[in-house]
């Protein structure tokens, strides 16, 4: 149990996915402006990755190194992602009509953030088992949900402040970022 | 100017995809804490982008477009996993530094977004210059990028001590946090250049906004920016 939450907490705060591993820097970046759509966002992250890596670990183990194909595993997983993405999509569009209309318009996207196969990739380089993986999953992507609404919170404040010309937009946003991953290193410190 | 140096020129200087369009983030932040990581980043990133531009210029005709993107991806992620196979096998010390940052070419918008704004659309040979330029572009940048970090936190660049000896290393600009902030101040530097030219320029690509800018990768956004 104790390690059950030590893995959660090290995966979503001490190795952030954004801020220490940059992974899924692009929705990190593009869709922080408002904590309303940075929260649906992540959320809809931490549903795919939980999924996908289950999947992932569950393909790897059962067929791919069985077969000895793990070196097709970037491929496989990227296309298991991205079919789990439409066919989750499809799923709760009939199913759960709430959901999909809060999370709808980010799932397509989520293909190409990174942190899915960055999170699934790293499950089998660390040689996580069954459970492992999918509390590595869940741990990460709510680091990447805390991540990406604390963003879209502090740009919320900084749009109406007075930045001078070349600092506006990307290099105000980075220097944010910064601050965020030099505030996430104190966290080393809780394991 | 030649149609075919005018991509390399497009790539490098024009719409340099770091530095410009601001996407493919993941690997500019994550691989450049020394010279030489950010050069084997670069040439990998820009072999896998040559060849799939080449191919998917070649496919494209036989591709419905319901499935273009599935059909891309299949074709890049191919190539990654052969410039993963043969970087184990002939250069082992940078597989070991990259680490799961070469799979992750996969993914990476710049690969993505060429081929669906630019080689599904022009003819093979123009394809795979763009993606020279697009290439060097990006490891020009990752260059730069990396020589800020490695000068200011470990003292060398490419491994050979080029500070003097009173300066003492800033241990952060290696380590991430100094990764966002040598970015935000090329970007900015960027941004004044821009200001003082004052000219309106066409920006390809989705201006580091990915997730507004269509289905997959970086679509075929094309935006007037006036800086």
């Amino acid at each position: 149990m104790k390690e059950m939450i030590l893995l959660i907490v090290g995966a979503a705060l001490v190795n952030n996915v954004v801020l220490s591993q940059f992974y899924g820097l692009c929705p990190f970046l593009g869709v922080s402006k408002q904590v309303q759509t940075a929260a649906s966002m992540g959320a809809a992250v931490v549903f795919v990755i939980t999924i996908a890596s289950a999947i992932a670990n569950l393909l790897y183990t059962y067929v791919l190194v069985p077969l000895d194909l793990s070196y097709l595993q970037t491929i496989v997983f990227i296309l298991v992602i991205a079919g789990l993405v439409q066919f989750i999509e499809m799923f709760l569009k009939k199913s759960n009509p709430a959901l999909y209309s809060a999370l709808g318009v980010y799932l397509p996207l989520i293909t190409t953030n990174c942190a899915v196969l960055g999170v699934a990739l790293s499950n089998v380089q660390k040689e996580y088992g069954f459970g492992n993986s999918v509390l590595n999953g869940i741990g990460s992507s709510v680091g990447f949900l805390i991540a990406i609404t604390t963003m879209a919170g502090i740009r919320e404040k900084t749009v109406h402040n007075n930045i001078i010309g070349p600092f506006r937009g990307m290099p105000i946003v980075m220097y944010t970022a910064a601050l965020m991953a030099i505030a996430f290193v104190g966290f080393s410190g809780l394991i | 100017m030649n149609k075919y140096l005018e991509r390399i020129y497009n790539g490098i200087i024009k719409e340099n995809p770091t530095l410009i369009l601001v996407i493919g983030m993941c690997p500019t932040l994550a691989v450049t804490t020394s010279v030489s990581n950010g050069i084997g980043m670069g040439l990998s990133t820009m072999v896998v982008l040559v060849l799939s531009n080449l191919l998917i210029s070649l496919l494209r005709p036989l591709i419905s477009d319901s499935i273009r993107f599935p059909a891309f991806i299949v074709v890049i992620a191919s190539f990654v996993t052969i410039v993963e196979l043969v970087l184990k096998a002939y250069i082992p010390g940078l597989y070991e530094a990259l680490g799961l940052y070469i799979p992750l070419i996969v993914v990476n918008c710049i690969i993505m977004g060429r081929a669906e704004a630019y080689a599904s659309k022009a003819s093979p040979l123009l394809s795979a210059f763009d993606g020279i330029g697009m290439g060097l572009g990006f490891t020009f940048a990752l260059i730069l990028m990396s020589s800020c970090r490695e000068i200011l936190g470990s003292g060398t660049w490419l491994g050979i001590k080029v500070t003097p000896s009173f300066f003492t290393p800033i241990g952060i600009f290696v380590s991430a946090p100094g990764a966002f902030i040598v970015l935000g101040s090329l970007i900015a530097v960027m941004n004044g250049l821009k200001i003082q030219n004052n000219s309106t320029k066409k920006v390809e690509g989705c201006d580091g906004d990915c997730m507004s800018c269509g289905k997959s990768g970086c679509s075929d956004r094309t935006q007037e920016q006036t800086a």
